[in-house]
């Protein structure tokens, strides 16, 4: 991966503080640095500027960016990879095209030059794109269909202000950004319902992500003005009638899914710099190892997270993939002080506010990663959102069930079968169930039916807020992301969708996924989301997603002879890390000093944000049982440190306390 | 302390984060008023065993015990009668 960014203006000299200067191209590109290490790129015009920090990763002496085609007349910046460049190019050959690198990046001008916008449908990889047309006199931003490499953008009018400046990270558009930020409150009431922004929103308010699948258009109007449309080009699709599946007997279709899954690692192996890949003891990790070792020449070295609390710790399941695979393995080993030492870095990079501390593992993962001489990583998010694997899926699989007879008494406790824990909680008595997971019964084919129960527990954090918004505008935002023909999918896809556009798009593959590996410099590559991978899985017959309550069955039936036969049956544990502990340092039993600032009732007065008094009193009763916290405490906590972090840190622009750790 | 008080100052300090008694009804149910996640069962288990020194039985972890402080008065008192 790379750092892109850059300013459009078409009043070029007449804005005068923006035509673009190669010094406001130079801030963005320092606010990027961490994006690549190794090199930086721009591109001047009188209307445009383009910035440009490289990783090098393919054709490193040869890869410098922008690259142009055979005239010049279009160009590129680029951060990601097109894992079929080597088949594109050799067509492109064929149809007369003539390269003067050896770079990925190339195929692109090429690929438009052939095709237009639709080439983006060519591409197979991770990428957002910047691509300028010089003589069509236009500007198009694409991002990757899942949404792996991030891109925001931002719209100005006034004068002195970009009429639209794009970045990779928003700290390198707020870097020439003349305008004060502040922060959207809507978003900080979403994030608290549903762990991110929904859709194009982000915690800056007036700057806009560009949505996965979708592509950005700018172009002059009338009086120098700036016309701009999103189009999306790409969408997670699925089976609308009976006739829509695959068809077939089902060891056919699980030999066809092996063999796209092998084929979607291999050429996520193709780079001039050793690739290494995470290894978390669960089946979707275990997979990628265990294909690069039978399937590939590439040498295995894998990389995972421990932890010194048991209840978070998988290190017992990896050392069991590790001798299965005979793999070169470095750990880490987590503490809840390390987390908490990581925390404000973690939201520097991850730039809005979190509901858990688990990205900041990842970072620290990332970090070994690079110090061990890699910068590149493949890793298993996506599995769980193509093949159905999350417990919310079987969840809402058991409420459907349950539905069809409200008043049965043995139905609900299906749930015990997926939450063992609740054979030990009081909340399994017949009563409470009702209350948690009954939410919606009564309209089991609801848009948001799979989510009501963990949007109405996440939401409970919203109590803390010191204004909160109308409880139906998050519901609203999160059921507008379903596409019309939603309705005709089977319940199943609906929450595959859902899952893929919230908790995926918008946290785990940023928050917890590119900003945690380019916090050092790394790229993570993800095999499960390769979009043939994706297009195959959604068409797969529902007998072969959840199997009863057996949930990734394809997957599991498909790559069993790759795994030792207890990984593929061992029940799923959700990744988490030490929360309300990160914050309380062990040996005083007190906040952390950073902690107990940002958290001070008059700084939590100032920001506005939360109820100062609440606040005070949610630490205090961290600070009395950090072990035993509930869910939503731990997540409201995790939500207003992190919040007031952010604030510290992109409203205030001030440097992180010392004693936080964050290095500067 | 009467039971009632030191069950409202609990609910009031750690479910409800307020000083301001008015916010607590003591008839008004937990689950309804949404003072609770699935989590928060377990907090109020743990004080009433810690702070009465009784045991919930498994088959008494029922909202008719639990999910109003009318409802832990009642429950707590029994508990102490029959110790």
């Amino acid at each position: 991966m790379c750092g892109i960014a850059g300013i459009l203006d078409w009043r070029g000299t007449a804005n005068l503080s923006f035509s673009p200067k190669l010094s406001q191209l130079k801030s963005m590109a320092r606010a990027l640095h961490h994006r690549g290490p190794d090199g930086q790129g721009f591109l001047q015009r009188p209307q445009l500027g383009l910035a440009h920090t490289r990783l090098s990763i393919i054709d490193l002496a040869g890869g410098h960016q922008p690259i142009f085609n055979e005239d010049g007349s279009v160009a590129v910046i680029f951060n990601g990879e097109i894992f079929n460049y080597l088949e594109l190019r050799e067509a492109l050959q064929r149809q007369g095209h003539r390269f003067a690198t050896q770079s990925d990046t190339e195929v692109i001008v090429h690929l438009y030059e052939e095709h237009g916008l639709d080439f983006v449908a060519h591409l197979n990889g991770q990428f957002a794109i910047a691509l300028w047309d010089e003589r069509a006199q236009k500007l198009m931003l694409i991002r990757d269909r899942v949404g792996i490499a991030p891109l925001f953008y931002r719209l100005g009018q006034a004068q002195g202000v970009p009429q639209l400046a794009f970045a990779s990270e928003v700290k390198a558009i707020q870097a020439i950004w003349p305008e004060a930020a502040r922060a959207d409150v809507q978003a900080l009431d979403q994030i608290m319902t549903c762990w991110s922004p929904v859709g194009a929103r982000t915690l800056f308010e007036g700057v806009s992500s560009l949505e996965p699948g979708t592509m950005l258009i700018a172009e002059r109007g009338a009086d120098q003005t700036l016309t701009h449309r999103v189009q999306r080009y790409w969408d997670w699709t699925f089976p609308q009638a009976p006739d829509q599946y695959l068809t077939g007997a089902d060891d056919e279709l699980l030999a066809q899914l092996r063999s796209l899954l092998v084929d979607a690692v291999r050429i996520r192996l193709r780079a001039d710099v050793p690739v290494g890949a995470y290894l978390s003891g669960g089946l979707d990790s275990s997979v990628l190892a265990s294909v690069i070792r039978h399937d590939t020449d590439t040498p295995l070295r894998t990389f995972s997270i421990g932890f010194d609390s048991a209840a978070h710790d998988e290190t017992r399941h990896q050392d069991e993939m590790v001798a299965f695979l005979g793999t070169h393995h470095s750990r880490i080993t987590c503490s809840s002080h390390a987390v908490g030492a990581q925390f404000m870095d973690t939201v520097w990079h991850a730039e809005t506010a979190l509901l858990r501390t688990a990205p900041a593992p990842m970072k620290a993962l990332s970090g070994l990663v690079r110090e061990q001489g890699y910068k590149v990583v493949l890793t298993g998010e996506g599995a769980d959102e193509v093949f159905g694997g999350y417990d919310l899926f079987k969840e809402t699989k058991v409420r459907r069930f349950w539905s069809r007879q409200p008043a049965s008494r043995r139905r609900p406790l299906l749930l015990q079968r997926l939450y063992p824990y609740l054979d030990q909680n009081p909340a399994r008595a017949q009563n409470y169930l009702e209350r948690f997971y009954g939410v919606g019964l009564d309209a089991p084919d609801a848009p948001l039916f799979s989510h009501l129960p963990r949007l109405d527990s996440t939401s409970k954090t919203r109590m803390f807020l010191a204004q909160a918004r109308p409880d139906s505008e998050a519901l609203s935002a999160i059921e507008a992301l379903l596409p019309a023909q939603a309705s005709q999918w089977s319940w199943l896809a609906r929450a595959q969708y859902l899952e893929s556009r919230l908790l995926m798009g918008n946290y785990l593959l940023s928050s917890q996924g590119d900003r945690m590996l380019m916090a050092n410099s790394v790229e993570g590559r993800f095999p499960f989301l390769d979009h043939r991978v994706i297009d195959f899985a959604s068409r797969l017959p529902e007998r072969l997603k959840i199997k009863a309550l057996n949930e990734k069955f394809a997957l599991k039936q498909a790559m069993a002879a790759y795994l030792p036969p207890r990984t593929a049956a061992r029940t799923k544990q959700p990744y988490r890390a030490p929360d309300a502990q990160a914050f309380i340092d062990s040996q005083t039993g007190q906040p952390h000093e950073w902690v107990a600032e940002l958290m001070s009732p008059s700084r939590l007065n100032d920001t506005a944000y939360f109820n100062p008094r609440m606040g005070e009193m949610l630490l205090n009763k961290a600070v009395r049982a950090p072990d035993t916290l509930g869910t939503r405490d731990n997540q409201a906590l995790v939500a207003m440190v992190s919040m007031q972090a952010w604030h510290h840190l992109f409203i205030d622009q001030k440097p992180a306390p010392a004693s936080s750790g964050l290095s500067e | 302390m009467s039971i009632r008080d030191s069950l409202r100052a609990y609910v009031l300090e750690n479910c409800l984060f307020t000083d301001d008694g008015s916010k607590l009804n003591d008839a008004d149910s937990f689950l309804e008023t949404g003072v609770l996640d699935s989590t928060g069962i377990l907090e109020i288990i743990l004080f009433v065993e810690e702070s009465f020194g009784i045991e919930v039985a498994d088959d008494e972890m029922e909202p008719t015990n639990l999910d109003s402080i009318d409802r832990l008065v009642v429950y707590v008192e029994r508990k102490l009668a029959e110790k």
